[in-house]
């Protein structure tokens, strides 16, 4: 079950692409499979506690979402973003 | 954790390096909150030819050569947004790779986890592809395979001892508590010692099996309990090449000096000219002369402004083991320069005369090749610079 997900742009390049297809039935599981497809990619947007960094944001179908086992089915819209931060 | 049982080792006589072919040119290794610089220097160390920027946009915390194989660089890697990880290239920068398993605290409930690594230390000449790494918040990571990947070491991360001296994060630095100056004994691979800002100095003997602190005689701030481990703030500790039992010190509370065997912390910053005092972050040694050792003294008044006292940014140095410091500014801007200079931002070369090299956090780059006695500019414009490392090629 192949799912497209947009990319944030500073995780850009690991994919090459602003937008990639990973494969599972959960964010975790998605997660997962993005890392075996762009090694190094999640540990960058997850931290070791299995929490979404401060300044990363996982939006599923335009609702934030920040737990890696929330459901994902085909036909979602998977959306990386980066907050609003910097400087 | 049990405290470090035994004595300190005996004088013995620093094995020499591993041999590598003759070098024939300098490196200046700078990191910056918005990427990477190399610095290649002629062998007279008066041509700079910049290489960069690496990692264009990544705070890069720390870049180091590995003087094992003088080939192996490190860098220690975040963004403002993106967790920390760490970059490897064997080609000087040619090309790097990422590591797969970069620092990072293992998964439990309540578990850290790692802002950014802070500092990178490659260990014992006879430890070859092993190094160590130090994080913020206050971790100890060791790589064994030339910083490909990396683990948890020894139990000092979770350590319920060592996690009540690391404070909070409120404990630390604006930009979160580190764990740094790591630094591996020239005789022993297993004697090593850290520092902690906050959070004191601490040795281990046997490998990291047990630690202790090393904090007798070094003060902390006024109405403040020395004792107690958490308010200590060393800023940068190094060991000298040609003498591996004396240690200098720059703290948030003076410089200070310690010669193995003994515990006590010798405060020799009082010796200090009192309108300039003993405040700074960097301190460097030379490579040959243990008497002989450098700091960047900064206004430690009221609200800490952390800048060049007065606006007259100068080294001192002391040839006698920090009995009496003279000024060196020739060729540094006599007015109205502001400068910061963080506590990696400071390094020297094994030349003779020794080199030093100092970054700004206003992103000038400043060399002596007369051992400070007179400096030029050789990088201005540059980004925030965090840490300033050299090498031969």
């Amino acid at each position: 079950m192949a799912i497209k997900i947009l990319i944030a742009s500073p995780l850009r390049p690991y994919t090459g692409a602003d937008e990639v297809e990973a494969a599972g039935d959960s964010l975790g599981a998605l997660l997962d499979d993005l890392d075996a497809r762009y090694p190094g990619i999640r540990f960058r947007m997850i931290d070791e506690q299995e929490h979404v960094r401060r300044h990363m944001r996982v939006f599923i179908n335009g609702e934030p979402v920040k737990d890696l086992r929330h459901p994902v089915r085909a036909g979602d819209e998977v959306c990386i973003v980066q907050a609003l931060s910097g400087g | 954790m049990a405290k470090a049982r035994g004595k300190t080792p005996p004088k013995k006589k620093p094995k020499p390096p591993a041999r590598r072919p003759k070098a024939d040119g300098n490196l200046l290794l700078i990191a910056t909150r918005k990427g990477a610089w190399l610095f290649r220097g002629d062998a007279a160390r008066q041509q700079w030819r910049s290489d960069g920027p690496h990692f264009l946009g990544q705070i890069i915390n720390h870049l180091v050569l590995d003087p094992r194989d003088g080939k192996t660089l490190l860098a220690a890697a975040s963004t403002g947004h993106l967790g920390p990880t760490i970059f490897r290239s064997t080609d000087m920068g040619k090309s790097w790779q990422e590591s797969p398993k970069p620092p990072a605290f293992k998964k439990q409930e309540g578990g850290r986890t790692v802002k950014h690594t802070f500092w990178l230390t490659p260990a014992h000449a006879n430890e070859p592809n092993v190094w160590y790494a130090g994080t913020s918040p206050q971790g100890l990571f060791r790589s064994e395979d030339g910083g490909v990947t990396w683990r948890e070491f020894s139990g000092l991360n979770d350590d319920p001892q060592y996690r009540e001296w690391m404070g909070t994060e409120q404990d630390g630095t604006p930009d979160g508590p580190k764990l740094h100056s790591i630094i591996i004994d020239p005789r022993d691979p297993k004697h090593l010692y850290f520092a902690m800002s906050g959070g004191g100095v601490h040795e281990t003997l046997d490998g990291g099996k047990h630690w202790k602190p090393l904090i007798e005689g070094m003060e902390v701030v006024g109405g403040f309990d020395p004792k107690t481990v958490t308010f200590h703030d060393p800023h940068c500790v190094r060991l000298c090449p040609s003498n591996p039992d004396r240690l200098y010190q720059q703290n948030h509370c003076g410089i200070y000096r310690l010669d193995r065997p003994a515990k006590v912390w010798q405060r020799i910053g009082k010796a200090m000219p009192a309108r300039i005092g003993d405040v700074g972050f960097p301190m460097v040694v030379h490579p040959r002369d243990d008497e002989t050792a450098w700091v960047l003294p900064m206004d430690g008044q009221t609200v800490w402004p952390r800048t060049s006292i007065d606006g007259e940014p100068a080294i001192y140095g002391t040839s006698n083991g920090g009995k009496s410091w003279k000024r060196q500014d020739q060729g540094l801007p006599k007015a109205q320069a502001w400068w910061t200079v963080k506590r990696q931002a400071f390094a020297s070369d094994r030349g003779a005369p020794v080199g030093l090299y100092f970054g700004t956090t206003s992103g000038e780059l400043w060399a002596s090749r007369s051992e400070g006695k007179s400096w030029s500019c050789i990088a201005r414009h540059l980004p925030e610079i965090y840490a300033v490392e050299t090498a031969q090629i």
